[in-house]
């Protein structure tokens, strides 16, 4: 009975309050999958095969095959399902409570779209098959890009790209696209030196210079740092509204205009994008191109690091370099129906395999059909209180990185704790004894100590108070006993990871003893 | 609605300690002029009952493994998968986590890594592979662009056997950096050849597919030599997973990076995706490679753990000199794929394959023995190949349809040449009597 909670752990709110979300609890230990191989275990057994069976070297020549796998386990399935189950709880998920990793979007992941994306005639389709055959999926695909086209303001969404990041390499490639087709060369794309890290790695990845800018002191970018930097080199300017300070980006229309006169296109980062459903539209406010990350802001679930979908709009005058092939929608006298249209001569061609992670897709319509127009901005609203109301209860304790309100998250620094030697990793360390996931950390990387958190619209008020608490407790504790915040986590499985030893001497996959 | 606590009461609360009189000021700092006047223009929001019998109505127009025999591959593979992945892949620990950037509290996706990177490591025969890319052709691609890295070159020789939509995905990518793709023709059995004429001081890599689009099975061992031979690297890109377990490891072979498509392994065909790109190499390349790497490290106390490494890499970081901007990549997928791997083991998967070979043999000599049908190419074939036959693609696979059989994928976009050709798959998921159907389907009325 060692595992059952000690009574006063169960009943008293004042417990509760003292280790915040987190109680003890049973915890496994559980070795690797090779260190439980027993030679002649099997986790499966195959049907019986009702072919003639052949002989590999016969049929193949003894030099082209293998005489033996290495690297994989022998193992029960018994043995299977305990090992992932019991490394499973070693995990922090969203199901299991708050999860405020800024820039993230950790919102709760409705179970209903796991069941439509196993649904057989979505999960098990191939997708070469006959376009009569699946005109369910064409027809499904064509919806999403109508929402999504209506949801940003733009013109045409294309599905394919399969993450954010591959979103932004179509988008910058379909901006090279439209210069070069316009004989226009250029050379530069200017990005705000509060951005993710992708914006510039995808310019790179296209040939071009990035050229940082400046964000104010006010945390905006301003008209007059983006005309400064303008010229008729620059293909474009990337940007992220609301930026990864929480704010909305007010100058964002003059911006445009300045970026625009000097024949300049501008790309806009969806990342944020939670904050504006239905408030306002990236496309409204002269945004040529953006990525829309299904798994922040329409419910799919993070996956552990992906799968996540990074479908690209454009503005018509885009529309050409799209991505192919595209689902188009024939007229009755083509016979009515869904077919995949190849036919784009300046498309940027093709990015993915297939269609992109239609998995994703099939989730990211059901939240959609779910939410509907109401539910869709009760998101943002929601998303946007809960983050201003965490600034409210932290701002005394964590000086925020901006003034005034916020959109869907806050950034807070470390600044007052510094004279107790206590950083916003210890604080992010000591916040898992809490029982809570931290926020992102040391990012945007313009904040020094920047603790960047978002709650999303999935959060309670008493959830936000029991975070609020917990983190306004790590403070009081920074002050009073600093070397207990430093030497966090206390409660986990594991002790604070030694990261620098990973990297000097990298092991990186797993050896017998006495192997090499 | 039921995914968003707060009561009305409660955000008055709230909107109270924030020190404003309403929602609508929160917005305040977005101009008026900027604000949507009317509410987007979507369905109204609905009930899981309504939402879920809309999508099931989707779900029903599509054929799928549940109405029709597949003989379809070309890249994505309908194969078993046992039931032990849903559940463990459906439990919230792993699907509702993120990248694992606190590792205190990741150690279930780190693990998971880890001994992907382990199985895939010995599958390829390489040292060092990562935490998946997207599919197999960006992970080709990304193959490409690391060898250019590499190298310094710029010049990408592709076997004949390329599947085109890898070889389009390659386009896309390289265009920017400006590399140069060249492919070798494909000769009379299938495989490629002339790739050592095509190999010179400019060429960053040797891309060989294998097998091939065509199912053919590639000298791997000669293109690798060519490419060493003027100093460029050696790539093998392996779009049906399984067959590593039978085939010999690439990284034997001399392939100095092996990357592909794992979807085989436990992940739904899900009309393409999500899938799940792999990337593997040797070690002194490590600092050239794209994408997530986890390694083995201790904690304070000096237990063991794990932890995203090498970092400096990533866009995060290196942000416009890193070496991919991939950030999210396929975790769940690889999570599938590795307890697909744990499951089988090294038997059951090598078993699996030879199963999937003797299916193919059956089909192939079913096929040699039908008058009117033919195979064009005679080099060995893993689980897919090409079948000729006497009167046109399309009405061969529409008579296979009507015996409720996708029959393969009609070749007549991509190999002109061949004539009416169709590419077919045998996997364990169609039995005796199916391939009996299917090649009398194709043949077609004896008259």
């Amino acid at each position: 009975m060692t595992d059952a909670p000690a009574p006063q752990d169960r009943d008293s709110t004042t417990a509760v309050h003292r280790v915040g979300n987190a109680a003890r609890g049973v915890s496994y230990e559980e070795p690797l999958l090779f260190e439980r191989s027993r030679p002649g275990r099997v986790g499966f057994e195959l049907r019986e095969l009702d072919v003639p069976a052949v002989d590999p070297a016969e049929v193949l020549g003894e030099a082209a095959i293998r005489s033996e796998v290495a690297g994989l386990p022998e193992l029960s399935e018994v043995e299977v399902v305990r090992h992932f189950t019991r490394i499973s709880t070693w995990n922090y998920a969203v199901d299991l409570g708050p999860y405020p990793l800024g820039s993230c979007t950790m919102k709760y992941n409705p179970k209903l779209n796991e069941v439509a994306s196993r649904l057989p005639g979505f999960a098990n389709a191939h997708p070469l098959q006959p376009e009569a055959l699946s005109q369910g999926l064409l027809a499904l695909i064509h919806e999403l890009e109508q929402h999504l086209a209506e949801v940003s303001g733009m013109d045409r969404v294309s599905l394919q790209p399969a993450a954010g990041a591959q979103g932004e390499l179509a988008g910058i490639m379909m901006i090279r696209a439209y210069h070069e087709q316009r004989g226009d060369r250029r050379s530069k794309v200017l990005i705000p030196d509060s951005a993710h890290g992708t914006n510039p790695a995808s310019a790179a990845l296209n040939g071009y210079d990035t050229v940082s800018v400046p964000s104010g002191p006010d945390g905006l970018l301003h008209p007059s740092a983006v005309a400064a930097a303008m010229s008729e080199d620059v293909a474009a300017l990337m940007l992220t509204n609301p930026n990864t300070l929480g704010l909305f980006e007010e100058h964002i229309v003059e911006i445009c205009e300045i970026v625009h006169a000097k024949g300049g296109l501008v790309y806009g980062d969806g990342a944020n994008l939670n904050a504006i459903l239905g408030i306002a539209r990236p496309g409204d406010l002269g945004i040529d191109v953006m990525h829309f990350n299904l798994h922040k802001t329409f419910s799919t679930p993070h996956g552990g690091g992906g799968p996540g979908a990074g479908p690209v709009g454009v503005k018509h005058l885009l529309a050409p370099h799209l991505p192919v092939p595209v689902v188009r929608r024939q007229d009755e006298s083509e016979g009515g129906g869904f077919t995949l249209d190849y036919e784009f001569p300046r498309s940027i061609g093709r990015l993915h395999g297939n269609f992109g992670n239609v998995g994703m897709l099939v989730r990211a319509l059901a939240y959609i059909r779910s939410l509907g127009p109401a539910g869709l901005r009760r998101c943002a609203e929601m998303a946007v209180v809960n983050a201003n109301y965490l600034l409210a209860r932290l701002a005394e304790e964590y000086p925020p990185a901006t003034r005034g309100h916020v959109m869907h998250e806050c950034v807070l620094t470390d600044r007052r704790l510094e004279a107790h030697g206590v950083t916003t990793l210890d604080v992010a360390k000591r916040l898992i004894d809490h029982g809570y996931h931290p926020p992102t950390i040391y990012f945007p990387l313009i904040v020094p100590g920047a603790l960047m958190i978002e709650p999303t619209e999935s959060e309670s008020l008493e959830g936000l108070d029991r975070l609020a608490d917990a983190l306004l407790d790590i403070a009081r504790e920074a002050r009073e006993e600093p070397e207990r915040v430093r030497g966090a986590p206390h409660h986990t499985r594991l002790a604070r990871l030694d990261e620098t030893r990973a990297a000097r001497r990298p092991i990186l996959r797993w050896q017998p003893a006495g192997s090499e | 609605m039921r995914y968003v606590p707060n009561t009305e009461d409660e955000v008055r609360t709230m909107l109270e300690r924030i020190g404003v009189p309403s929602l609508e000021s929160l917005f305040s700092r977005i101009p008026a002029r900027l604000r949507l006047d009317r509410p987007l223009a979507l369905p109204r929001g609905a009930g899981e009952q309504e939402v879920l019998g809309a999508l099931e109505a989707l779900a029903r127009r599509n054929a799928c493994l549940d109405t029709h025999r597949y003989f379809l591959g070309a890249g994505v593979y309908p194969h078993f998968i046992p039931t032990a992945i849903d559940a463990l892949a459906s439990r919230s620990e792993f699907y509702t986590s993120y990248t694992p950037y606190q590792p205190e509290i990741s150690q279930g996706t780190l693990q998971t890594i880890f001994e992907w990177q382990t199985m895939i490591a010995g599958l390829t025969g390489l040292d060092v592979a990562n935490a998946s890319m997207y599919d197999g052709a960006s992970a080709t691609a990304e193959a490409a662009l690391m060898a250019m890295r590499v190298t310094r070159r710029p010049k990408v020789v592709v076997s004949a056997g390329l599947h085109p939509h890898t070889r389009e995905v390659l386009e896309t990518y390289l265009d920017g950096p400006g590399g140069k793709i060249v492919a070798a023709a494909r000769g009379p059995d299938g495989r490629s050849e002339g790739v050592g004429a095509l190999v010179d001081d400019e060429t960053a890599c040797v891309i060989v597919q294998n097998p091939s689009f065509f199912g053919v099975i590639e000298d791997v061992g000669d293109a690798a030599k060519s490419a060493h031979a003027c100093g460029a690297l050696a790539i093998v890109t392996v779009p049906e997973a399984l067959s590593l377990a039978l085939l010999r490891a690439p990284g034997a072979l001399g392939a100095d990076i092996v990357c592909g498509e794992a979807q085989s392994f436990g992940v739904p065909m899900s009309f393409g995706g999500p899938h799940l790109g792999f990337l593997a190499a040797r070690e002194r390349h490590v600092r050239q490679m794209p994408g997530r790497l986890v390694g083995e490290t201790v904690d304070a106390r000096g237990k063991r753990g794990f932890v995203l490494t090498l970092s400096t890499r990533e866009q995060h970081i290196r942000r416009d000199r890193a070496t991919s901007n991939i950030c999210t990549n396929q975790g769940l997928m690889l999570l599938r794929a590795t307890i697909y791997l744990a499951l089988l083991g090294a038997r059951g998967l090598r078993e699996l394959a030879v199963q999937n070979l003797a299916l193919a043999e059956y089909a192939r000599s079913r096929i040699r023995a039908t008058p009117g049908l033919e195979l064009p190419f005679s080099a060995p074939v893993f689980n897919e190949f090409v079948v000729r036959v006497a009167d046109s693609a399309p009405a061969a696979l529409a008579r296979a349809l009507e015996a409720g059989i996708v029959g393969g994928l009609d070749l007549a976009p991509f190999a002109e040449d061949l004539g009416p050709a169709i590419l077919v798959c045998t996997t364990e998921l169609v039995s005796r009597a199916d391939i009996d159907a299917l090649v009398a389907a194709l043949a077609g009325d004896p008259r």
